[in-house]
């Protein structure tokens, strides 16, 4: 059997079985070691706000809270996704503050974080994870995932180096826009008078077929009031927990649509200010629960769980943000496992 | 003919291979990648229920027609291992879609294939449920690729090396 035509048909063999093996390889990132990984990302949030067993690796303090959705049915003109119709639909959330720090101090929180998900019936659900920024801080994850690196804190200082962050924001112009509101904006007295944004643009599609590329705020119907001189570390969480056992605290749902030529995939520019806006419902939220056993703990507030009738737009910031929510639900579901188990 | 597979088999293999082949690709794609995880994971569900959909008719249409027997020259321990390895394909293309929607169930997730179609849960939503389901999906994952790899290999040795008309059963040619 071993001729000169068995060694070659031998190597066709190993050659048809090398290639699927190859490209399994390349889409698995084998071949590219620098490839950034949702894990990579992870990783660096574990590094930069410590390893919190159990819990969220960035935004890790939080509230759960529950309410719901009531659509107006002005919002059907732009998509046909079931929370538009006019109808009450369950909601639940959850307030945060960004980085690791479960005891993260609320007076210096910039910007404020809400996570929600409203379930728009027949297994329609709306996931959405917003900041009080009306921009984001960078237009691309390779960006973030450096600026993280820079955040880590030096084992010499136990801080970063504030220089080398300098230099990095002098390199990456497009922050301008979220560092000048980062700086300059008045704080809000309450998580019931800031407001939560998109940030991100999504495409809307209507029962015609129609599409128009969105973003969204939740605009408080609580006045504005300036942050007190002396609000401690907790007063935010503090606040709306006892406002809600007070009454409920609402939000208008405003979209704005944007017009040709408007930046859709990238959230550092914010889009002008005359563009179409339509008021398509009030976020009504009537209770909080501690997260230790709310149902938000446990919830992926993962931005491309949408309902038909919206979906993602180009924006490279949202499958990264996909992916590396779901990298982090899967740590910490597997934690909580092990803790309900004890 | 009687050396070969019924023709709704062979024509199941073909198509499954392809779509086996694309949703390895487009899984490991998926997970370790922070870029196109949406329009991967858009394709990944529907494809991964179509995959337990056509396993389900083929296992039917493989249990009640005939099976060429394998060549009776084959040592049996080929045989064995050809059997064996063929029962765990099987068992595989039924259990990964099974996992990967049972996983999501269990993660709270909802399990959508796009154009409006929902599933439903299959399980209540359990910490303790999704932190086994989710790695096995992985584990199991990586075994049918390794599987399949051996699988196409065997089919080649059996074309190129035996030419024992083993390969020819799940073709289309004479």
């Amino acid at each position: 059997m071993d001729t000169p035509n068995t060694k070659l048909r031998l190597a066709i063999i190993a050659v048809a079985v090398a290639v699927p093996a190859a490209f399994f390889a390349y889409s698995a990132g084998w071949l590219s070691p620098s490839r950034l990984t949702p894990a990579k990302f992870v990783n660096q949030l574990q590094a930069d706000g410590g390893n919190n067993v159990g819990a969220r690796r960035n935004h890790t303090k939080g509230l759960c809270v529950s309410g719901y959705f009531e659509g107006n049915g002005m919002g059907a003109a732009i998509s046909s996704a079931t929370v538009f119709a006019k109808g009450r639909y369950p909601v639940s959330g959850r307030f945060s503050l960004p980085g690791g720090n479960p005891h993260g101090n609320d007076a210096k929180a910039a910007p404020r974080a809400l996570g929600l998900k409203i379930d728009g019936g027949s297994g329609q659900q709306w996931r959405m994870a917003m900041l009080s920024s009306p921009v984001f801080v960078l237009s691309y994850p390779k960006d973030f995932y450096q600026l993280l690196q820079l955040q880590q804190p030096d084992p010499a200082t136990g801080k970063p180096d504030g220089a080398k962050i300098g230099a990095f924001f002098k390199a990456h112009p497009e922050a301008g826009p979220f560092l000048d509101w980062a700086q300059h904006h008045k704080r809000s007295d309450s998580f019931a008078s800031t407001p939560f944004n998109s940030l991100n643009a999504f495409e809307a599609t209507n029962a015609n077929g129609e599409h128009h590329f969105v973003r969204w705020s939740f605009l408080p119907q609580t006045p504005f009031a300036a942050q007190p001189a002396d609000a401690g570390p907790d007063f935010l969480f503090d606040d709306i927990t006892q406002r809600l056992k007070k009454g409920p605290v609402s939000w208008q749902l405003q979209l704005q649509v944007a017009n040709p030529g408007d930046p859709i995939v990238d959230a550092t520019k914010a889009w002008p200010a005359d563009r179409q806006h339509i008021d398509v419902g009030t976020l009504v939220l009537t209770q909080t629960e501690p997260q230790s056993s709310g149902a938000c703990r446990d919830t992926n507030f993962d931005p491309v769980i949408l309902p038909d009738g919206l979906s993602p737009s180009a924006d490279p910031l949202l499958p990264a943000r996909s992916a590396v929510y779901s990298d982090d639900f899967t740590r910490r579901i597997s934690e909580q496992a092990k803790l309900e188990k004890k | 003919m009687k050396d070969q597979f019924h023709i709704v088999i062979r024509l199941l293999h073909w198509l499954m291979a392809l779509a086996i082949f694309t949703m390895l690709f487009v899984g490991a794609g998926m997970v370790s990648s922070v870029a196109n995880r949406d329009w991967l994971y858009d394709l990944h569900k529907p494809l991964g229920i179509t995959i337990l959909v056509l396993a389900i008719l083929r296992l039917v249409v493989r249990l009640s027609s005939r099976t060429p027997p394998l060549p009776s020259n084959m040592p049996l321990f080929m045989q064995l291992v050809a059997k064996l390895s063929h029962v765990l394909l099987y068992g595989l293309m039924l259990a990964l879609p099974m996992i990967g929607w049972l996983m999501l169930s269990a993660g709270g997730y909802p399990v959508t294939l796009g154009g409006g179609i929902e599933l439903p849960a299959l399980v209540a939503k359990s910490n303790s449920l999704y932190a086994v389901l989710r790695p096995l999906h992985t584990l199991l994952a990586y075994s049918l690729l390794l599987l399949v790899l051996g699988h196409m290999a065997a089919a080649l040795f059996h074309g190129l090396i035996r030419r024992d008309g083993v390969l020819r059963s799940i073709t289309f040619g004479k």
